[in-house]
């Protein structure tokens, strides 16, 4: 039986939406729209996602900062309260658990936000299975929250406006990667951070799991009249593809080390001890074997997951994720190269599609930038 | 759901429109909104030898590639070009859009195919 969010009833009201098992989640891929259309109203306007299956986890205690800065190599001593990081979360070989986000509310309370094909794994290895309990260290208290909490994405150019109308005028207030958790939407207690997975300014919206349904449809019926729509997986997946934030299982897995995967950024090597930091060092020295580039097809065709790239006759990698994308009109693709072959933008590189090898070339990425 | 009566359809989604001796093919108005916004379509090379349930092309929504099957055996003889630029004139106008169309070798074959009213059948079992 496969899971289902609190707003699953809501989806019936809408007419053409699709249902698809999305690891184990019976979550719509479009509403009514269609993924195209769903898509634009993010990059235009505003668009309303449920995403209630993503996991939480609350971390608390004496040891929660110094346990958070070990877990992850992002750096959370850095971290201010009510902001938001976004980290990868490595084994200790470097591959990558899961990537999320962490919320603090001070040095002893964290939340994090998992994503939902990840959570139960993620839960065991942050409360079972690493060497920081392994060694018996002090650990925090844990909490998941995975089953009360639900949460829904307000995304779009449009949202700000929107949401302080809803939330109060202190919405305009928070900035990129912060999150205030004493506001209300129609006198529910919410949690509402900046933060997003489409490029686009936005907020994600924090609940308890009984309130969901009443804020969902708060929000659509305020802004049904300037046009947000409800928007479902697919526009989700080809937003985040045009924007290169990285999907779980496809740019990122136990065998993808951050590093490879241009996360470089969010990765402190600086930092104290950190769960992977052995390997992640070593591999920035003696140099990093991959790398996550962005391709747009010459010939026709869409590259596909798991499609082999070749250049001049070599395998040399795969694709990742691809598509065609909306705001561009164009077949693009996110591949898993070789780092040392020298390529340049606009160098020309073949994907297999189907059997035959098509042409394509390097581009800059994201795709697409708005903010 | 939209199943026009001068059509015959196969348990693959597909419509065909008999002209003489030629066949056009063509996915269903069911297919079209299951698939989603189709975002590329790989036409067939003219001239192909084709069997009847062999696979002949391809349809790409955003989300996940399909393939068309040949209803009949023949000989490949137009594409709609139409379709290499515009491949979402299938979801606007799913029976107006034919994908290619076949020189039929055995025209009794057509005679397998499911008419309007058993494709409507199968559509409510399915």
């Amino acid at each position: 039986m496969l899971k289902r969010t609190p707003l699953f009833d809501v989806y019936k009201d809408y007419e053409g939406a699709k249902l698809i098992d999305f690891g184990g989640w019976e979550l719509p891929v479009n509403f009514s729209s269609g993924i195209i259309a769903e898509h634009m109203i993010v990059r235009e306007n505003a668009g309303l996602f449920d995403v209630s299956h993503m996991g939480e986890i609350t971390v608390e205690g004496d040891t929660s900062e110094a346990f958070l800065n070990w877990l992850l190599p992002n750096n959370v001593l850095r971290m201010k309260e009510n902001q938001c990081l976004y980290s990868p979360m490595c084994y200790s070989d470097g591959g990558v658990v899961d990537d999320l986000l962490v919320y603090k509310y001070n040095r002893k309370k964290y939340l994090l936000v998992v994503n939902a094909s990840n959570a139960s794994k993620d839960y065991k290895w942050i409360t079972q299975e690493n060497e920081w309990v392994k060694k018996e260290l002090n650990l925090p208290e844990f909490e998941n929250l995975s089953e009360t909490m639900s949460s829904i994405a307000f995304q779009g150019p449009k949202s700000t406006e929107y949401l302080a109308k809803m939330a109060g005028a202190e919405v305009k207030d928070i900035d990129f990667f912060y999150f205030r958790d004493d506001l209300k939407i129609n006198g529910i207690d919410c949690i509402i951070s900046r933060t997003g997975y489409t490029g686009e300014v936005g907020y994600e919206i924090y609940v308890d799991r009984k309130d969901a349904p009443s804020v969902w449809s708060y929000i659509l019926d305020t802004t049904k009249d300037k046009g947000v729509l409800p928007v479902g997986l697919g526009a989700r997946d080809t937003l985040r593809f045009e924007s290169k934030l990285p999907l779980y299982g496809h740019e990122l897995t136990k065998d993808i080390s951050p590093l490879e995967a241009n996360l470089g950024y969010f990765i402190d090597l600086e930092n104290d001890d950190f769960c992977g930091k052995d390997a992640l060092v070593k591999q920035k020295q003696n140099g990093i074997p991959r790398s996550l580039r962005g391709c747009e097809m010459i010939d026709k065709g869409i590259p596909r997951e798991g499609y082999k790239v070749f250049l001049d006759g070599k395998e040399v990698g795969h694709v990742t994720s691809g598509t065609k994308s909306p705001m561009l009109n164009k077949f693009c693709g996110l591949v898993l190269i070789k780092r040392d072959l020298g390529l340049k933008l606009g160098d020309e590189i073949q994907i297999d599609i189907k059997g035959k090898l098509k042409k394509a070339k390097l581009v800059k990425t994201p795709f697409y930038k708005n903010i | 759901m939209n199943i026009p009566g001068d059509l015959k359809y196969t348990e693959g989604h597909e419509w065909v429109r008999v002209e003489g001796n030629v066949a056009y093919v063509g996915i269903s108005d069911h297919a079209q909104h299951e698939l989603g916004d189709i975002v590329y379509v790989e036409l067939p090379e003219i001239d192909t030898e084709i069997d009847a349930k062999e696979e002949a092309t391809n349809i790409e929504s955003v989300k996940a590639a399909a393939p068309v099957y040949s209803p009949v055996s023949g000989k490949i003889v137009e594409v709609n070009e139409d379709l290499e630029d515009s491949s979402e004139l299938i979801n606007s106008d799913a029976y107006g859009s034919y994908i290619f169309a076949v020189e039929m070798s055995d025209k009794s074959e057509l005679d397998s195919l499911m008419d309007a009213d058993a494709y409507k059948e199968f559509l409510e079992k399915e």
